[in-house]
């Protein structure tokens, strides 16, 4: 019987043993030195601030593995023999495969700042990072985040329920502002602000300063400013966890460069998720996307090539969320944060300022291209469908309510949206 | 005392002070319990009454008040009250004890049978007058706590929930209703000297409403209370099935019952602990239509044993009764095997012929052995087992007593016939489903974890698949606490609600036309 072996029990992973699964009888199994079972790492912060307990995180119960006879082994792979098809653990033990499928996923970057190991130092992404900051954060009185993108916020609301003070250092004009609009990007700064937090924006760090122990004591910005600190948040981003592999046949960019039907420069050799990337991927996109919904579309897809049904990865239209302390966002489509020549943006914000869209279209044919929307629901199908149509921005403002996703007996704004797009974008 | 890098589980100075102010009104009542003989019982009930209210009003302005509105649950698995830790465990027994008391002690409550009250009861006396005429029961001390509770801890839901207009709207009407209809129309009707009888409380979940002697009582009350008992019979017959096809079962569940009203407000803190493991929901299935089972015998038996005492005085004689009884269920049961065979389990098809076959064969054993008993016991014999195990036991100390360490819906999810019928209603003849929002879930686990009735929603979210369970009483809370605003309670046409697709909205076009055409 063939055997899959997968390297990683994350979204991207465990997807796609279980359409494996669903479609074939091949032996699988799936290692991880993280955690005994698959969890959801999006949630990790609620563990933190006690809206759940670990056991939350499983969207499975353990019983689910061994029915349907997914092997899972918790160890660490040490070096992969190609030629003989053999994986080596830190063990010391082995494992033949007759394909591999690597889906190892992210680590946080660190940029060579001065002190960026020292004790209190972390960032946030796996099982460990949470244990490391429940011990970190004990008698902790004052967090520096860097980095201002969706793990950043996060760890600044976790920090803020345990009234840690936060200083939230970020690049940017405002925040996530490398992927929204600036107008989305200053509304969310001025919420997170509203929390509690103090949010530098267009700051940057240049060292992390210890004290006699080795511990974290203070950071100095490159403008020299001295902020107190006992904790540092790295939050500037995250890479391709693929330095184990680095040093083989593997052939490797940022991340292990995949074709078009996810298959590496090895033969059996697949890779998919965060420490993919695409050789040639498609007009719009990245060629690595860290996201869990696409993590979990090459696991589906790649379980179909696995399974004797060649398919070629093609993501349909972009779409994302995220939650920035209570104001919840979701976008479909193609929305720039800094836009060109051709995409017209149209910009509509509640004056309570927890609510607001941006819509994108195109400057000369007035083609809908993409929408965010903070504090009101929006349908992924409707949106997806409207997108696949081309519709244009006009039908799109006319049939928003289609499109509303908000919980019954809540208030609706789309007259109030229409009203404002054609007062100040029809009339020119 | 809010030192920097500890859990978010100590109280404030304010909650401190409100806690106290609450259980200084809570020990009068003790102290009435234990015979402290109060010289003004306006008086110091009024005192009792507003300092518990006081104290949670202002326990729950410093907790919401001043901050955004949004979910509020951080801490709740590091606090003891809500976390399973020792102060859960006091309440959960102190309740448990006070219910056991309650059912089959209320002498120790301060009830005398003949005689002025003493005690707790003594206390509520003057406000017993007040409304229906006579001296307090330990049901009107029960049923002024009840209500009360569901009002403080209402507002306190209310404010938690501001940002949620279906959540605000919910508790104010489970207010309305308890408070009117659950509370002040039965007592009303009392000082009337009419039947007790509250609309709401609708048959099985009130079990007693076709029991002989509410049946004579209704019978001799003249026009109204023959009105009472159609109102019973139209309630589960033909509001009932009309409400919940159009609004699912929430409409009952969490906007009128009582039962929900106390769940959703004062049990709303203990929503996390319910069991959301497979184990727990094939439990569930079984033990909550056993109930059903047990009622729907116990009733037919009670209502065939008062027909054939009162032989002559109706044109329904207990052949027509019993006969009609068997042919409606067997109606019943004949359309979900014709018209839904293909969206039952296979296990709730075997289960729902099993229960058809044994009623039946119970009716006609003793419809054939010609003694005067029915069921093998006296119709009368069943009604106190179901009251003493059902009604009081399962529905009442562990229903309530255990909330902090089982959950708020214990009732409602394992007991209650009431929502057993409704759950079958919801899941084959009805327009309202969860509707999940394309391929957005990330499997957080929110949903599953503050579901009271132990959903495991996510199961459901994290295949794109809308939620259509029996059991879901549409208290919206997982579609508030989800991040991602992938959840939405809606009534909308019955077609394409159960949906079941293998690849999700957002990947390649073809691929999910390929894989989920094969999969249907």
């Amino acid at each position: 019987m063939e055997h899959i072996v997968i390297i990683g029990n994350g979204i991207a992973g465990i997807t796609c043993a279980r359409h494996v699964r669903k479609n074939s009888d091949k032996r699988i199994s799936v290692i991880s030195a993280e955690s005994d079972y698959f969890f959801s790492r999006t949630a990790l912060m609620y563990v933190y601030m006690g809206h759940m307990k670990w056991e939350h995180l499983k969207p499975y119960e353990d019983w689910f593995w061994e029915k349907n006879r997914i092997e899972l082994r918790q160890d660490w792979v040490e070096k992969i023999d190609f030629q003989q098809k053999i994986l080596y653990f830190s063990s010391e033990e082995s494992l033949e495969y007759d394909k591999l499928v690597i889906a190892t996923g992210s680590v946080y970057n660190k940029f060579g700042w001065e002190g960026q190991d020292l004790k209190g130092v972390q960032g946030l992404i796996s099982k460990q990072d949470l244990e490391l900051l429940e011990e970190n954060t004990q008698n902790c009185k004052k967090a520096v985040i860097i980095g201002g993108g969706l793990i950043g916020v996060e760890l600044a609301e976790m920090l803020r329920t345990r009234n840690i003070e936060v200083t939230f250092l970020i690049r940017e004009k405002a925040f996530w502002q490398n992927i929204l609009p600036l107008q989305d990007a200053k509304m969310i700064s001025a919420h997170v602000r509203s929390h509690g937090v103090d949010l530098r924006h267009e700051t940057q760090l240049d060292k992390i300063l210890g004290d006699e122990k080795g511990h974290v004591r203070a950071v100095i910005t490159e403008s020299g400013e001295e902020i107190e600190c006992q904790l540092v948040g790295l939050c500037a981003g995250v890479r391709p966890n693929i330095d184990f592999i680095k040093k083989s046949a593997l052939e490797t960019e940022r991340g292990i460069l995949v074709d078009e039907y996810l298959r590496t420069n090895i033969k059996d050799v697949y890779a998919i998720g965060d420490c993919a990337q695409l050789r040639e991927p498609q007009s719009n996109r990245n060629s690595i996307e860290a996201v869990w919904y696409t993590g979990r579309m090459m696991g589906e897809t790649l379980a179909q090539s696995l399974t004797g049904n060649l398919i070629k990865y093609k993501p349909g239209n972009w779409f994302n969320s995220a939650k920035f302390f209570d104001i919840e966002y979701q976008t479909y489509g193609k929305v720039s944060a800094n836009p060109g020549e051709g995409e017209i943006h149209f910009h509509w914000q509640h004056k309570d300022h927890t609510k607001a869209i941006t819509i994108a279209f195109d400057a000369s044919d007035n083609k809908f291209l993409g929408i965010n929307t903070f504090g009101i629901r929006m349908r992924h199908e409707v949106f997806d469908r409207w997108l696949n149509e081309n519709r244009s921005v006009q039908y799109v403002l006319q049939h928003l309510r289609e499109a509303n996703f908000d919980p019954e007996f809540y208030d609706g704004y789309e007259k109030e949206i229409f009203r404002s797009f054609k007062e100040n974008l029809q009339e020119s | 005392m809010s030192l920097a890098g500890q859990t978010p589980a100590a109280l404030s100075g304010t909650q401190k002070f409100a806690s106290a102010i609450g259980l200084i009104g809570l020990f009068i009542l003790v102290l009435a319990v234990a015979n402290v003989n109060f010289p003004n019982k306006a008086l110091f009930l009024t005192l009792s009454l507003v300092l518990m209210t006081a104290g949670t009003v202002v326990f729950a302005n410093d907790l919401y008040r001043g901050k955004h509105a949004g979910i509020k649950n951080d801490g709740v698995w590091f606090k003891s009250m809500t976390g399973r830790g020792l102060w859960a465990w006091f309440t959960g027994i102190a309740l448990t004890l006070f219910y056991i008391v309650l059912y089959w002690f209320p002498a120790y409550l301060g009830l005398t049978e003949d005689g002025p009250n003493t005690g707790v009861i003594s206390l509520f006396d003057p406000l017993s007058y007040l409304i229906n005429g006579g001296p307090a029961s330990q049901w009107f001390v029960y049923g002024t706590l009840y209500t009360l509770a569901i009002f403080i801890f209402g507002y306190k839901f209310i404010l938690k929930y501001r940002n949620n207009r279906y959540e605000v709207l919910r508790t104010f009407s489970v207010m309305f209703f308890q408070l009117g209809f659950a509370f002040l129309i039965p007592e009303i009707l009392m000082r009337l000297n009419q039947p007790y009888f509250n609309p709401a409380n609708i048959w099985p979940l009130n079990y007693d409403l076709f029991a002989g002697y509410k049946i004579n009582e209704f019978l001799s009350a003249g026009n109204l209370g023959v009105f009472m008992l159609v109102f019973g019979l139209i309630s589960i017959f033909v509001i009932t099935p009309i409400l919940t096809y159009k609004y699912g079962k929430r409409w009952y569940c969490s906007w009128v019952c009582g039962c929900g009203g106390l769940a959703e407000t004062a049990g709303d803190p203990y929503r996390h602990l319910s069991d959301k493991s497979l184990f727990a929901w094939k439990v569930e299935r079984w033990v909550i239509h056993s109930v059903l089972v047990f009622v729907t015998v116990m009733t037919i038996a009670v209502v065939y044993s008062f027909l054939g005492e009162n032989a002559g005085e109706f044109w329904l004689t207990r052949d027509i009764f019993l006969w009609g009884s068997a042919g409606l269920l067997t109606l019943v049961f004949a359309a979900i095997m014709i018209f839904k065979r293909n969206e039952l389990a296979k296990d709730a098809k075997y289960g729902a012929v099993g229960y058809l076959v044994v009623i039946l064969a119970i009716i006609g054993i003793n419809y054939f052995s010609g003694n005067g008993n029915i069921f093998f016991f006296p119709g009368y014999q069943l009604r106190e087992w179901y009251g003493f195990l059902i009604g009081a036991a399962f529905s009442g100390v562990i229903g309530v007593g255990f909330y902090p360490i089982f959950g708020n819906r214990v009732w409602c999810r394992f007991g209650c016939p009431m929502a057993a019928i409704l759950g079958m209603q919801q899941r084959l003849f009805s327009k309202f489903r969860i509707t999940t929002n394309g391929g957005q879930c990330i499997s957080c686990g929110n949903c599953s974890t503050y579901c009271e009735m132990g959903i495991d929603v996510r199961a459901y979210a994290q295949k794109g698949e809308n939620i259509v369970r029996s059991s879901c009483v549409g208290c919206g809370i997982c579609s508030a606490v989800c991040p991602r605003g992938v959840l939405k309670l809606e009534n909308d046409s019955p077609r394409g609600r159960i949906n079941s697709e293998e690849v999700f909205l957002g990947n390649d076009v073809d691929l999910l036309d390929l894989i989920n055409q094969k999969s249907r």
